[in-house]
């Protein structure tokens, strides 16, 4: 079966970001961008089926920046078998990321879609449940475990009690959380022959999809800041302050 | 302007994550309906009805809803949705899978985790491990918002008498279903409620070595949570992670036992009122963030911290 896996550029995991003067946004000018890491997890899980023999074809999409074909060219590293960049230059809201993904799942028709659960730059944690949506497909969101049998996928999904199992028809979509592998690294062989796999670059307006959103950002600011208190030379004086300063135990 | 939250409900008992959510909603003004959807929830809504502030509770009790399966609880949502200028849930794991379903078949963007109202269609909500706060207004017909609950303080349970009313529609997609559960079983407070919460990290060493936070807990009637790299190593299952990608808490005391501070830990609890961080790195980021830093091995300082408090 085809899968079909979502990436994101994004800035990468071990920046702090600064907030950009006139209030407008974060500032990214010279910031390491990567693969959101849930995406890797993503990738990793779709390359897995394919050793597995349950997946024949992995096709790995991005919405976003044409410097985005750098994260395609690493999910192509890993395994992935040819790429699509629906590129454009706006900032895009869930919505319309669901939309461009919708376009390309009914072209591209896969049986399974694998997604992250969240960027770790908007932390909407939504794209994935409205592709579900716009598809009418099911979904198996926030997984630590993917078992493809027959015509169904069992998901296991890290819930915030504990664990639960559905069974989803295909074709279905599924978001990756923490657990559900560890991603490999590219091998240097690997990074070389994916330069000459093929990456197919669509507007959203090639697809006919609408870039618009309800949402607005009006400013972005920096988060109050929390300040450094006092360091304790004993348990006996911390449990002091405990109860007679902070009066909190 | 009325104002729809779904409730958040298990073991037949309204999840103390609807009483902040209907907190925001009163923030936003207007009356508040409350969802109660699933299978023998007569009592949940019955509960639901008492809360303070709530006007009218609509009850879908029906086979297709147990288990909350997200293919046949947003059709519902979004069949309920139209008469309602806000529809919001907490952002737990549920109401994070089934709001976006809703708000992408009803055509408009979602706002998530929202930390404070500015309007009733501007809202506050943290971005990028909450290292910026973005003001995002909506101009949706039916504004679709979930509400991390450490921004609201949670109203009170009993008070309210509001109509509870039976909604009859059934959507069954007939594209999923429950196959099972493991819950985790623990006498200890729910992680996201408790007001004291002792949480370890990679400096632990090992899930065995976690018994120290254990009885730490128990002596402090704390809930135990971990940091990502504590549950990246094995050493405690997921459901015990704070963080950015994990559970958001924000109690009255929070100690941080062998967690360096990473940028997605502190995004998890740096909203708690006093922080305690023990560590035996001196340069840890956490001791930034921390009220009181022990620079201490922790396989010391712990089992004497329970001996004293």
């Amino acid at each position: 079966m085809k899968v079909l896996v979502a990436v994101k550029r994004v800035v990468d995991y071990n920046v702090k970001v600064r907030v950009k003067a006139d209030n407008s946004g974060v500032d990214l000018a010279n910031v390491k961008m990567s693969m959101n890491p849930f995406c890797e997890i993503a990738v990793e899980e779709a390359v897995r089926l394919k050793e597995k023999g349950v997946a024949s074809e992995i096709v790995v999409v991005s919405v976003g920046p044409a410097t985005a074909q750098e994260q395609l060219r690493t999910a192509l590293a890993l395994g992935a078998d040819r790429a699509i960049l629906v590129e454009t230059a706006d900032e895009l809201n869930s919505l319309a990321v669901a939309k461009a993904l919708k376009a390309v799942v009914d072209k591209e028709q896969p049986q399974l879609v694998i997604l992250g659960k969240q960027a770790i730059d908007s932390d909407n944690n939504q794209t994935g449940q409205m592709l579900a949506a716009l598809t009418g497909f099911a979904q198996g969101t926030f997984a630590s475990k993917v078992e493809v049998a027959g015509d169904k996928v069992n998901v296991t999904r890290e819930i915030d009690g504990g664990l639960q199992t559905v069974a989803l028809n295909l074709p279905a979509i599924v978001t990756t959380d923490l657990r559900l592998n560890e991603p490999r690294y590219a091998s240097l062989p690997n990074i070389m022959k994916a330069k000459k796999k093929p990456l197919e670059t669509v507007t959203p307006d090639a697809l006919g999809v609408s870039l618009a959103s309800t949402n607005k950002t009006l400013k972005v600011e920096a988060p109050a800041a929390r300040s450094a208190g006092i360091k304790v030379k004993s348990v006996a004086e911390l449990v002091e302050k405990l109860k007679n300063e902070a009066k909190v135990i | 302007m009325t104002i729809l939250v779904v409730a958040e409900h298990e073991n037949g008992a309204v999840a103390p994550a609807t009483l902040n959510t209907v907190a925001a909603a009163a923030k936003i003004g207007g009356d508040i309906h409350v969802l109660v959807a699933g299978q023998n929830v007569g009592g949940v809504a019955e509960s639901a009805a008492k809360i303070a502030g709530v006007a009218k509770v609509l009850v879908a009790d029906n086979a297709a809803y147990a288990h909350a399966l997200p293919e046949n609880v947003a059709p519902l949502v979004v069949e309920l949705a139209k008469g309602y200028s806000h529809v919001l849930a907490p952002a737990t794991t549920n109401g994070k899978n089934i709001l976006p379903r809703v708000a992408a078949l009803l055509d408009v963007d979602q706002i998530s985790e929202i930390i404070s109202v500015e309007s009733a269609d501007t809202f506050k909500r943290p971005i990028y491990a909450g290292n910026a706060i973005a003001t995002v207004q909506s101009s949706a017909a039916v504004k679709v918002i979930t509400v991390r609950t450490t921004g609201f303080d949670a109203v009170a349970a009993e008070g309210g008498s509001a109509a509870v009313e039976a909604v009859a529609a059934a959507h069954d997609a007939g594209k999923s279903a429950f196959v099972g559960e493991e819950l985790a079983k623990s006498d200890r407070p729910e992680l996201t409620a408790a007001k004291i919460v002792v949480s370890g990290g990679r400096g632990m060493g090992n899930g065995d070595n976690f018994k120290h936070l254990y009885a730490l807990a128990d002596k402090l009637g704390a809930a135990v949570g971990a940091s990502r790299a504590a549950v990246d190593a094995g050493f405690v299952p997921n459901d015990m992670q704070v963080g950015q990608t994990g559970k958001i808490v924000a109690p009255q005391l929070y100690i941080a036992v062998g967690i360096s501070g990473a940028i997605q830990h502190l995004a998890g609890m740096k909203d708690s009122k006093v922080i305690v961080a023990i560590n035996k790195d001196e340069e840890a980021p956490i001791f930034q963030v921390a009220d009181y830093g022990l620079v201490a091995d922790l396989f010391e300082a712990v089992p004497e911290l329970e001996k004293l408090v």
